[in-house]
């Protein structure tokens, strides 16, 4: 029966009421009203649910959130800065006009940041191999590698 | 069983009290459904129908259209500030809803610019002579003194007498219907079609804050999921529900339940994850006739079905044939595979209903709606709310029905939510196909004589809950409303003497579910049709592209191959390799309906492991008029990374009970590490109509990959995908 949990999500904490089971893409959805994590596949196949846990992107389509007391959960509406800047990412893909639909990137987008975060020159190759458990069915691969690149490069920049 | 028929008696203790009851049974209005009835929508002669002008001097435009990331609420909205003098900042748009915006039509087959411009130029040529009109008496100034900037008139010489299209209307309605007498703006004068304007969709959808149809909710709704075999049979050959044991699912007191009617089943709870755990336990025995060939024998078995031959176009008289080349191709049936399973809202209870889908047609969408529901159209509402991209007829109407279906029987508002495997397994497929062609030209290397003939099936006209519900009996289109072979792809972008094309036609019933999928069946024909043209230019002797420039039908397919061979820097299809693996350049022309499609294709296929990787795509797109050139850009780098996806990787498999590619892992699609290097050209013709942009270079990329394989190998490929083993066993 439903457990209250403790978790931390875009850096509020939330006690929630859910089977500790109970992935957490439901959690955020249905009981956080989040959009940014979005349902796919349920099956850990194509990356639509990401969201980071302490910096490390997971599916929360197949993550209990029974698992993630105390941890730092953050959606693609978290990537933007404490004042509501958006993240250098962000920015690059409204220039890029990278998007189509756009059902795919609130999970691409935290994927990226996670690379951005710990490899700041990131290579063509070494992005692509970082982003390949991700499918984009409108294929926007080129123009999403492209803002990924001007990304890292202003943020060695800004560093 | 019980019948219920209000959200307080949905409980499970209510349940138990009705005598244990697991399945809560209903019955239908049983009236025949009215498909496709008049769409009716707010009177398109009227001014007020398309636009709307705000005291504070902006606009609304309501549009007919729907997004689907192929940017139609701002390529739109631009034609229409073109029209009226306003700038970007001051036109936005309104949620597609039906008796609020106008029925402009489904939103397919690329007709959101190549229909609506026109209309939406119409109208708004229409305000803005009116406006000019009322201007001009304020003012009193002849019309012809005026100038409009930002929507502000003002007399030209006077620039201090001016007017705002705000002062004049403010909020009012123009309450007047179109004079007809309006004329658009002469393209020589554009300030803002032909221009890159940035999407309007894209912040929110960035920032991560963006409402998709999936995540919309309405208070005191129930979760539902559908409860179906794992993968469809044939289209006629519906699965019947033998016994339904529930196996213990409402011992969780947050399900609220099982529906079902004829073979419809579908389990509710509170919450969205107990409706899927539920929908998992329940057990079901189904009896699903073996009702469709093996996939391995898909192709003799088509051949074996035909139910009728027609020829779709003879023309010219036969001409000599010094040379001749045929070519046959057997292609699979592709699956639209949207990244979101298909979800809808419904809200139906005393005599009126609202539904918010992902429809690509709201209109025919409240037609079919009304005939199974048992109201009038008008007592329902549809809101399009944008889902992922669909590519064409997936499940949305499907879904829109089942949700609408227990939410009339529940009494609350319900949302239904696919699964992966229901979206995989239970697609509308793009159908299989069987290509023949023969082709002569003359000495001249002329194209004298050609040939195509086609194997396919048509549409399917019934959604599978409307079948499963009702009973409701398998229908085809009529194969003039689906695709047969298409005229425009194949040969119809060269010169012919004499051309003949015939359809076999196969009975949808017998087959999967079909429907359109971008660029309907056109990969197909140009892959078969485009590879002979390659035979035949070989055996004249002739460079592909010069083979092809000799036979061009006229500028603008002369315009997309030369952009595309120059885009490319055409030098022949035989490139040198120094690592092992095998390289090839080839080239191709097709297009959907409308338009005008060239692409060169760069491949390299590794001998040992049979894996073709296609290293560059280059597509060439003639739409006519491009409005956002930044937007068609985009339509043709989806359309070529699709294309390599479905060339290379997609099929739909199946065993004569049903579908049995069900998830991203047995159904692959291109990744980031398959996605070429694509260089998109827009071959820009401001001053022609616009003929869509969505679908029209994907047969032309098809041709160019395939035509680049032969050219890497020697060998050609009479059926997609390329996978390994289809290749290793090719080149041995």
């Amino acid at each position: 029966m439903a457990d209250t949990i403790e978790i931390t999500v875009n850096g509020e904490r939330h006690s929630v009421e859910a089977d500790a089971a109970t992935p957490l893409l439901y959690v955020l959805s249905d009981n956080l009203g989040l959009k940014g994590a979005r349902f796919g596949c349920g099956l850990a196949q194509c990356g639509a649910c990401s969201v980071l846990v302490d910096g490390r992107e997971i599916r929360s389509c197949v993550t209990p959130v029974g698992t993630l007391t105390g941890a730092k959960i953050t959606t693609a509406e978290g990537l933007s800065a404490a004042n509501g800047n958006p993240h250098p990412l962000q920015e690059e893909l409204i220039a890029a006009q990278a998007p189509q639909c756009g059902y795919c990137y609130g999970g691409m987008m935290v994927k990226a940041a996670e690379l951005l975060a710990t490899n700041p020159n990131p290579s063509r190759d070494e992005i692509v191999a970082h982003m390949d458990g991700h499918i984009c069915r409108c294929g926007t691969y080129p123009r999403l590698l492209t803002a990924i690149e001007k990304a890292a490069a202003r943020m060695r920049g800004n560093a | 069983m019980a019948s219920l028929s209000s959200p307080a008696e949905l409980s499970r203790r209510g349940l138990l009290k009705a005598g244990g009851a697991l399945l809560i049974g209903f019955s239908l209005a049983g009236k025949a459904v009215a498909q496709f009835g008049p769409p009716q929508g707010p009177d398109l002669q009227q001014i007020d129908s398309w636009i709307a002008v705000h005291a504070d001097n902006t606009a609304t435009i309501l549009i007919g259209f729907v997004e689907l990331g192929q940017g139609a609420t701002t390529s739109l909205p631009q034609v229409a500030a073109e029209e009226l003098d306003l700038g970007m900042d001051q036109v936005r748009t309104v949620a597609h809803e039906t008796e609020v915006t106008p029925s402009q039509g489904g939103t397919y087959s690329s007709s959101a610019i190549a229909n609506g411009r026109p209309q939406v130029q119409r109208a708004a040529a229409e305000a803005r002579a009116e406006l000019l009109r009322r201007a001009a008496a304020h003012l009193a100034a002849p019309i012809g003194a005026l100038t409009v900037e930002r929507g502000v008139v003002s007399v030209a010489d006077e620039p201090a007498r001016q007017v705002t299209y705000g002062e004049l209307v403010g909020d009012r309605k123009f309450a007047m219907a179109m004079t007809g007498e309006a004329v658009a703006k002469d393209p020589s004068q554009y300030r803002l079609v032909g221009q890159r304007a940035p999407r309007r969709d894209l912040e929110a959808k960035v920032m991560g804050t963006f409402e998709y149809v999936q995540q919309k909710r309405l208070p005191g709704m129930l979760h539902a999921r559908v409860i179906r075999p794992r993968g469809q049979g044939a289209f006629g050959s519906p699965p019947h529900i033998v016994s339904v044991e529930a196996n213990g699912v409402l011992d969780n007191p947050r399900v609220r339940g099982l529906v079902q009617e004829g073979d419809f089943l579908a389990v509710f709870a509170e919450r969205e994850w107990d409706a899927i755990a539920a929908a998992r336990q329940v057990q079901v025995e189904w009896d699903i006739p073996a009702s469709l060939p093996d996939s391995e024998d898909l192709y003799a078995a088509m051949r074996d079905k035909v139910v009728e031959t027609n020829v779709v176009l003879e023309e010219g008289e036969p001409g000599p044939a010094l040379l001749q080349a045929s070519f046959a191709a057997q292609t699979p049936y592709q699956a639209h595979a949207t990244m979101a399973p298909n979800c809808a809202l419904a809200d139906v209870g005393n005599g009126k209903a609202r539904v918010w889908a992902s429809s690509q047609d709201i209109y025919s969408l409240r037609g079919t709606l009304a005939g199974i529901l048992g109201l009038a159209p008008t007592d329902i509402t549809v809101t399009y709310a944008e889902g992922s991209g669909t590519y064409g007829h997936s499940l949305y109407d499907d879904v829109a029905i089942g949700a609408a279906l227990l939410s009339q029987k529940l009494g609350a508002p319900v949302r239904l939510q696919y699964s992966r495997e229901d979206e995989h397994g239970w697609d509308t497929f793009g159908p299989a196909h069987i290509g023949e062609v023969s082709l002569t030209c003359d000495e001249e290397g002329r194209l004298t004589n050609y040939a195509y003939d086609g194997w396919q099936h048509s549409w399917a006209f019934v959604e599978t809950n409307d079948q499963l519900a009702r009973g409701t009996p398998a229908r085809g289109w009529p194969m003039g409303a689906s695709r047969g072979v298409n005229p425009a792809v194949c040969g119809g972008m060269y010169k012919i003497a004499h051309r003949k094309l015939t359809d076999h036609v196969l009975a949808a019933e017998d087959w999967l579910r079909g429907a359109w999928l971008r660029s309907p069946l056109d990969l197909s024909f140009a892959f078969t049709s485009e590879q002979a043209v390659d035979i035949l230019a070989a055996s004249y002797g002739s460079d592909p592209v010069d083979f092809r420039r000799r036979n061009i039908r006229d500028e603008r397919w002369q315009g997309v191959l030369d952009a595309a061979a120059e885009a490319a820097n055409w030098d022949g299809p035989q490139l040198a390799s120094s690592d092992g693996k095998l390289h090839g350049r080839g080239v191709g022309l097709g297009t959907h309906l409308r338009g005008w499609g060239g692409a060169v294709a760069e491949v390299e296929v590794d001998p040992e492991t049979g894996k073709v990787r296609v290293s560059h795509l280059w597509g060439a797109l003639d739409a006519g008029c491009a409005v956002n050139p930044d937007i068609v850009e985009a339509q043709i780098t989806g359309q070529l990374v699709q294309t390599v996806s479905r060339m290379l990787y997609e099929e739909v498999h199946f065993t004569p009970e049903g579908v049995t590619t069900l998830d991203w892992n047995s159904y692959p699609v291109a990744r980031f590490s398959d996605c070429p290097e694509i260089t998109p050209v827009v071959v820009q013709r401001i001053d022609q109509p616009s003929s869509g942009a969505g679908e029209e270079v994907m047969a032309a990329a098809a041709a160019a990959i395939a035509n680049a394989f032969h050219a890497a190998t020697g060998k050609r490929m009479a059926t997609f995908p390329f996978t390994p083993e289809r290749v290793k066993a090719v080149l041995t």
